[in-house]
């Protein structure tokens, strides 16, 4: 039976509908500057997108999740090697140039791979973790997901992209923690991430290994696992520092300036301050729509993709923060709710993920303009300039969508 | 799939729907924070962001004369200044301007210099900009995004050299001057008076200056000029009227010799009016206008005629003869002589005293001498005389009362303080007690000796002399505070005195000078300034009429080798204000100012006359003025 139109998840789809013209509107707004960019005419090319991506969105509702789980280990494997194929012959763009983020061929800029990738890394954990039949109980368990996010993870850092691989493992987490791992078991699978940070300081360091040794005690762990994790925090520790040395000199900025962006406010911390004096110069009411001087004086930078929330901030004020942010949290609990209400684990899985990864763009991205967490470079959804993510958006609500419409047909009711 | 089962899904969507609410939470409460809470701060950083404040020039106040001629004004001009984004971008954009501007690399480095010291405000490319150049400025405006081009108000002086030293000159405010209270107000790169009348008003002077701003994108390209906010207006500084008659002004300037140094001074003896100071040589004031080139300024403070120096107030010079009416002045007050009053000697081309013999100027010697004749022809022996009744201490008390080591208040900024003995102490600090005698009386009764006058403070005795006796301290716009000094001679004394100076210019040492018309008489006094490193510095002072004096003028010229014009330069200025045709004047070349006894020899036997110099006196004036020094030979004119 084919899924008819009026059928369709009105909360999903009125959100998104909503917010992609949200999104417009300030796209078009972050082009209307009194110094010439490019910028200017690029809502024109969003409109495109969009219309390409509302194709996209009724291609996956009409597709059925079991036709999806059967082609997912194809997208996957299709997905690792265009990362690889785009390591090879990448192009960089935006802020770093050195980055081979892009997809080239004959010159053309096709795409950035990696936002696809989320979306085959999605599946792939989703059809894995369904079939298992029961949740992941021990570090051995885990190491098959692991391997999943592992993979494009490695190349995406290689490109390298920091913030891509941040939303791979929030993915990995949010996933294992849907299909019922036990958050001990995933605090010790973070564990040596908290090795690292705590790294830099041998103190903290040093408390941290006493605290985790005493966890794997209390938890009763096989001893080669809590071996393992041991290991991996003392390893963490110990190659920290000649990781920092190895981080791109920009990377490195970044994260400094996150911590103290007066260092060098006409460099490193420009983006910070000039995001926040934009944000905070809003107001309550904020400037007017397209009336926002930081923006159309051109000190807001990357005002089109990264930084384009600053341009809600600044113009609509803390009222246009509030509800894009209100707009945001309806979309994630309107995937969780059809998360939840999903006829099968792998669609549960699934739609759970998708809000993952969604909820990880809208953390990221919107902490990032007001330096709550560091910069890294990567879109919002539905507001951002830029194809390939909106594409792998309107993807995976063409996804949540369908799951939808699954479980309305066998007359789920909320128990 | 138990792990799926419905109640298992709910308890993990209640943790799900926790993150998500805190995290949201958080971040609106961050929003919260920078919109609202922190909005002020963010709003002001966000104007000072797009927003360059251009300051806008105050038109300084006019300066007039006292029958409103102008001395100082206001001509528009143009500046052009970038707005800078960076360094490096200013650079650049200089090096693109340099071809227009023509602008070399030291300029470049000055421009630079410029910008770092106030990076925020636009730099200062070229401070008087020619018409045609601004006009193919304009053309090219598109590819100079950060070119601001103002007019502004220049500061221009009609007389320009006539008026240097009373004007003084503008220049930017110092890193220095603006530490001090009465510069706190003006912005960096603001203009200030530096010398002269402009600095000693600057306060009413300068008015404040405005300010406008434009909008400027990230990269300092100037978005919009006008309505981007609200506009101070400049206030424009108060005019200031002085006391000055530029008609008598020019007319000193034009017949001061040209080329010699030295330095003219009138004023109104009833009032203290200053109705002319010259100062010779000058130089052009309006050159200093929006920065002085350093080739020109290096000129001038390296001219060993020292054109910035201000020889009416800040020289001192040994008053010579002129001084001779401060003995004559004391005496009467004490009432030791009257105007019939002989001395024992007779003048015989000099006096032996102790071990010494101290000459005349006159080595033919001037015969016995009352005190009336005695001024007339400055006769030395009739003054060594009269030093010694008078006695050492006495002399001392008494100049010092009617002010001989004061200075006179004139408003002038950089009025030096007269070197004159406070007291017989002063002796004893500079020779050593008992190391000295009393032969220093005899110098100074002929203003030689440790006695080194300025103009203003010369003319100022004079002008105590043609009114009532009491001082009236010279000025230019306000008068200063009256310290009441005053001569204490009866009417009768101070009309003898007069009349002993009409003596001078008549039949005396000046004779001749006054000689035109002879409708107006002129009282005078010449006097020589002993020079040991070349000729001698003549004085004259004069005032007339000598009956109801109008006018006292006082004049020095350094090295004035001819000699004999001093008093004639004065006697045409005192005719010209008077209105008296100067045309059938004397020559300058009739009068003798080399009416003093030249320095004796060493006054303690036994030291050389180097060793004798007061090391505070030496050095004062080093090229110009010498009190003490090795005597050339006499003249015999």
């Amino acid at each position: 039976m084919r899924p008819r139109l009026r059928e369709i998840d009105k909360p999903l789809a009125g959100v998104v509908l909503v917010l992609a013209a949200y999104g417009l509107a300030t796209l078009y707004s972050a082009g209307q500057t009194d110094v010439p960019t490019f910028v200017a005419t690029i809502w024109h090319r969003q409109t495109i997108w969009l219309g390409i991506g509302a194709a996209a969105m009724f291609l996956m509702f009409g597709l059925s999740p079991r036709l999806l789980e059967w082609a997912t280990p194809y997208a996957y494997a299709i997905a690792v090697l265009v990362l690889l194929f785009t390591l090879a012959t990448g192009t960089g763009g935006g802020t770093a140039a050195s980055e081979k983020s892009w997809i080239t061929i004959a010159g053309v800029r096709l795409g950035q791979p990696a936002e696809l990738a989320k979306l085959a890394v999605i599946l792939m954990l989703a059809r894995w973790l369904a079939e298992r039949r029961e949740p992941p109980a021990t570090l051995r368990d885990l190491a098959y997901p692991c391997v999943i996010v592992g993979v494009p993870v490695a190349l995406v850092v290689l490109q390298p992209d920091l913030g891509s691989a941040i939303v791979f493992i929030a993915i990995l987490f949010a996933m294992l923690y849907w299909a019922g791992t036990k958050p001990s078991l995933l605090l010790l699978l973070g564990s040596p991430a908290i090795g690292l940070v705590l790294a830099f300081s041998t103190a903290a360091w040093g408390a941290w290994i006493i605290l985790l040794f005493g966890l794997l005690l209390w938890w009763r762990l096989y001893v080669w696992e809590g071996l393992t994790i041991m290991l991996a925090n003392i390893v963490m520790g110990v190659i920290a520092v000649p990781f920092w040395r190895r981080l791109a000199p920009y990377q490195q900025n970044r994260l400094l300036a996150f911590l103290n962006p007066e260092v060098d406010p006409r460099a490193t911390g420009w983006h910070v301050i000039q995001s926040k004096i934009a944000i905070g110069s809003g107001g309550f009411l904020g400037k007017g729509f397209t009336a926002g001087p930081q923006k159309r004086l051109a000190f807001l930078p990357a005002q089109h993709t990264d930084f384009i929330f600053p341009v809600v901030g600044e113009e609509l004020g803390f009222l246009g923060v509030v509800i894009a942010l209100g707009l945001f949290i309806f979309l994630i609990l309107s995937l969780m709710r059809i998360a939840r209400r999903a006829t099968d684990a792998f669609s549960s899985l699934c739609v759970f993920g998708i809000a993952s990864m969604l909820f990880s763009h809208i953390v990221e991205n919107v902490g990032m303009t007001v330096n709550l967490l560091p910069i890294t470079g990567i879109p919002l959804p539905f507001f951002s300039y830029g194809g390939s993510f909106l594409l792998a958006c309107s993807l995976a609500v063409g996804i949540a969508l369908r799951v939808a419409w699954e479980s309305r047909q066998s007359g789920y009711a909320e128990l | 799939m138990s792990s799926f089962h419905p109640h298992l899904l709910d308890r993990r969507l209640r943790v799900a729907r926790a993150v998500v609410w805190a995290l949201m939470g958080l971040i609106v409460v961050v929003f919260f924070r920078t919109q609202i809470l922190e909005h002020g701060k963010y709003r002001l950083q966000s104007e000072m962001n797009r927003l360059r404040p251009i300051p806008l020039l105050a038109p300084r106040g006019l300066i007039m004369d006292r029958n409103g001629k102008v001395l100082a004004e206001n001509v528009p001009g143009y500046t052009v200044s970038l707005l800078p984004g960076d360094q490096d971008s200013l650079r650049a954009e200089l090096r693109r301007l340099a071809p227009l501007v023509k602008l070399d690399e030291a300029e470049i480095g000055r421009v630079l210099t410029r910008y770092r010291k106030v990076p925020y405000l636009p730099v200062m490319v070229l401070a008087n900009a020619k018409f045609e150049l601004v006009s193919s400025l304009e053309e090219r405006r598109v590819i100079f995004p950060g070119l601001l081009i103002q007019p502004e108000p220049k500061r221009h002086y009609p007389d320009s050299s006539l008026v240097a030293h009373l004007m003084g000159y503008v220049g930017e405010v110092t890193e220095a001057e603006r530490g001090q209270r009465r510069f706190a107000g003006v912005r960096l790169g603001g203009l200030v008076g530096k010398d002269g009348l402009e600095r000693q008003y600057d306060d009413s002077l300068r008015g404040a200056d405005g300010v406008r701003f434009v909008e400027v994108s990230a990269l300092g390209r100037v978005v919009r000029e006008a309505g981007a906010a609200s506009t101070l207006a400049p206030v424009a500084g108060q005019p200031l009227r002085t006391t000055i008659d530029l008609d008598l002004q020019r007319y000193v300037a034009q017949i001061f010799p040209a080329g010699q140094r030295g330095a003219v001074l009138a004023l109104n003896p009833n009032t203290g009016e200053i109705l002319a100071l010259y100062s010779a040589p000058g130089f052009d004031p309006n050159s200093f206008v929006g920065g002085i080139e350093s080739g020109t300024w290096r000129r001038l403070n390296e001219s060993e005629s020292h054109p910035l120096f201000d020889r009416s107030i800040q020289a001192r010079y040994p008053p010579g003869s002129t001084w001779k009416l401060a003995v004559a002045a004391i005496a009467l007050k004490r009432g030791l002589v009257t105007f019939h009053s002989h001395m024992p000697i007779p003048c015989r081309g000099g006096l032996q005293y102790g071990n010494r013999f101290f000459r005349c100027w006159s080595p033919r010697g001037h015969g016995d001498l009352a005190l009336a004749e005695a001024i007339a022809q400055s006769c030395d022996v009739y003054f060594y005389q009269l030093g010694l009744k008078i006695g050492l201490s006495s002399l001392l008390e008494d100049a010092n009362g009617i002010g001989f080591h004061t200075r006179t208040g004139v408003d002038l900024p950089g009025e030096v303080t007269p070197e004159f003995p406070t007291g017989t102490e002063y002796y004893d600090r500079y020779y050593g007690p008992r190391r000295w005698t009393s032969a220093v009386t005899l110098n100074l009764a002929i203003g030689q000796g440790e006695n080194a006058q300025t103009l203003v403070n010369m003319v100022r005795f004079y002008q105590m002399l043609a009114s009532d006796g009491r001082a009236r301290p010279p000025f230019l716009v306000h008068p200063g505070a009256n310290p009441g000094v005053t001569l204490g001679l009866s009417p009768d004394q101070l009309a003898g005195l007069r009349q002993a100076m009409i003596s001078v210019v008549e039949r005396g040492t000046a004779r001749g000078a006054g000689r035109f018309g002879g409708t107006i008489t002129i009282a005078g006094k010449t006097g020589t300034a002993q020079n040991p490193h070349g000729p001698d510095h003549g004085w004259f002072i004069g005032f007339a009429p000598a009956d109801k004096p109008e006018i006292v003028v006082g004049a020095i010229v350094e090295f004035a080798r001819e000699g004999p014009y001093v008093a004639p330069l004065v006697t045409r200025v005192i005719g010209h204000y008077l209105g008296v045709d100067t045309t059938l004047a004397s020559h300058m070349r009739i009068v003798l100012p080399t009416d003093t006894a030249p320095h004796p020899v060493p006054i303690l036997p036994g030291v050389a006359p180097e060793d004798t110099v007061p090391p505070d006196i030496a050095p004062m004036d080093t090229t110009r003025t010498d009190t003490t020094h090795a005597t050339p030979p006499p003249r015999d004119r």
